[in-house]
């Protein structure tokens, strides 16, 4: 996945889980979880969204880097 | 208008799901009802065949409005015993006729006002052709019987008082979602479940009795309540009558702004009531949360994200279980004694992104393997913030739970849902020192509380829900 790819998936998996977050205030160092109230359920929806459509295995010790946009971009497009 | 949940006093009809002669089952979604909180799928009660909807679209109306008629299918085996049909009784589609003068019997009230309204009948119906004495009308009126649709057997067609009482008991057949409240009188009732079912907000007409001769237990009650339970609470909660025709702008759920103070409100008058009524204790206890982590952790790295378990399942797993085990706190506080549920259904509290909550219950849940459990709390949240959720879920649970981990909070006391008596309440799972055989430790641990009705049973109980939760904790496998 490129750094584009990653950022555009990102938003997608927000707007679902959280359709009432402007992807626009969205900040690189938000933290998803606590900045945008998402519960363990909607972290786990976000979580495997990314998943399919990275195609990527997402470990939970993987959850970590998933913390902000910024980092879950950097996670997706690596490696 | 079922109430769906102890705080809804009104609804709207925002859709119709089913139109005149269609085949419902019991368990159907027929509605799309909105409440103050949110928009609700609501099921049928019967099955049967719809055989006219009652309620407009767009119209609001307290709970307790008659929706709609349904003719409950011969089948069942709820029907009263049989009595000769009238031959050619006329059923769906309505005569012509002013169907408002029809509708005024059947309209719903509190139960103060149903004596002074029952005299309000559509007698003036009947065909013009046919007899009726005052003696007669006055009896129609007093078991609710629509002359209009009555076939005299008297002379020259005339209607004589058996005709009434015929159709009377026949009229008990044709169940409505809220039937009429005159049958109620011709119902026996034992003066427990009566008051039971004023209680519940159950209608007695739509109950069957299987107590000696047919007539209505205490048990029939709470079996129909489970149906339609907790309706409007107390007496300034009863609607005003002019209330109850008053049509909505549009048959549109409630904007934003409405909604949120609505919900607000909705919110407010329940757990007001909750404090006014229910002396709350409180209990909490620390549970070191190792190896449930553990396992979870262990069992998570084989599987699939959409298969993965979240704390939180097993923390319900648990409080669900421990319910079952300490009876004293699932269930109602009814007519100033605890009346057990025989089932665990978990309420849980679900926030709502945009302000409000709602608490949808997980049936059986104790009885649920944890995977189970596990998408039903994620299919529930999901619903509960789509407006998708169904009338059963929202009025059965016997004892609800809050977890307000993911907000961050260490614990959380809770306010009880009335007329249920326990709320559990779980925080967030942190690392704490923790002195384990003599020596300090980081572990995982876990606030679990408790606020329960002092009425229906001591801190003791509570400690002992408590206590079983943090055991079932410690064996995580056996959940």
């Amino acid at each position: 996945m490129t750094p584009d790819q990653a950022q555009h998936a990102i938003e997608e998996a927000l707007a679902q889980v959280a359709p009432d977050v402007d992807i626009a205030d969205l900040t690189p160092d938000t933290d998803l979880r606590d900045g945008l109230g998402l519960d363990s359920l909607d972290f786990l929806r976000f979580v495997e969204i990314l998943s399919e459509r990275s195609g990527k295995q997402i470990a939970e010790d993987d959850y970590p880097h998933l913390a902000t946009p910024a980092s879950a971009a950097k996670f997706l497009a690596g490696r | 208008m079922p109430a769906l949940g102890a705080d809804m006093d009104e609804g709207t009809v925002l859709e119709w799901l089913v139109k005149p002669g269609d085949e419902v089952h019991k368990g159907d979604i027929i509605a799309v009802i909105d409440t103050a909180k949110s928009a609700i799928d609501v099921e049928s009660f019967f099955t049967g065949t719809v055989e006219r909807l009652v309620t407009d679209v767009g119209q609001t109306v307290p709970v307790g409005t008659v929706l709609a008629t349904i003719t409950e299918s011969r089948a069942q085996p709820a029907a009263p015993p049989a009595e000769p049909k009238g031959p050619e009784r006329p059923t769906a589609p309505q005569p012509p006729g002013p169907p408002a003068g029809l509708e005024v019997p059947e309209r719903p009230r509190p139960a103060t006002l149903r004596k002074r309204e029952k005299k309000i009948v559509a007698a003036e119906q009947a065909p013009p052709a046919v007899t009726i004495s005052p003696l007669i009308r006055k009896r129609a009126h007093e078991l609710g019987v629509d002359l209009a649709k009555l076939r005299g057997s008297g002379r020259g067609g005339a209607v004589t008082r058996a005709d009434v009482e015929r159709a009377a008991a026949e009229r008990q057949r044709e169940v409505a979602l809220k039937p009429p409240s005159p049958a109620v009188s011709r119902i026996r009732v034992t003066p427990l479940a009566r008051r039971v079912a004023a209680e519940l907000g159950v209608d007695l007409a739509g109950v069957t009795g299987t107590g000696p001769g047919g007539a209505v237990s205490e048990a029939d009650v709470r079996r129909a309540a489970a149906l339609v339970p907790e309706a409007a609470p107390a007496p300034e909660a009863a609607p005003a009558p002019e209330a109850a025709q008053r049509p909505a702008a549009a048959a549109a759920a409630r904007s934003g702004v409405e909604r949120a103070l609505s919900m607000r409100q909705a919110i407010g008058r329940l757990m007001a009531r909750s404090k006014r009524e229910i002396p709350h204790y409180y209990v909490s206890n620390t549970v070191d949360m190792t190896r449930s982590l553990d396992w979870l952790h262990e069992r998570n790295r084989e599987l699939e994200v959409s298969e993965r378990l979240v704390p939180a399942a097993l923390l319900l797993k648990a409080a669900a279980l421990a319910a079952r085990k300490i009876p004293d706190l699932n269930g109602y506080w009814l007519d100033d004694q605890f009346s057990p549920a025989d089932a665990v259904h978990l309420g849980l509290v679900i926030s709502l992104r945009g302000g409000g909550l709602l608490t949808p219950a997980i049936h059986d849940a104790a009885d649920l393997r944890l995977a189970e459990l596990m998408s039903r709390m994620r299919d529930l949240v999901i619903r509960a913030r789509a407006g998708r959720l169904r009338g059963s879920e929202l009025t059965d649970a016997t004892i609800t739970v809050t977890n307000l981990g993911d907000q961050g909070v260490e614990s959380v006391f809770g306010v009880i849902y009335p007329p249920q008596v326990a709320l559990a309440g779980f925080g967030k799972v942190t690392e704490r020192p923790v002195a384990v055989g003599g020596l300090i430790g980081v572990r995982p641990v876990v606030v679990t509380t408790l606020a329960a009705d002092h009425r229906a049973s001591d801190a003791m109980t509570g400690a002992r829900y408590l206590t079983e939760i943090s055991d079932l904790l410690q064996r995580p496998e056996e959940l």
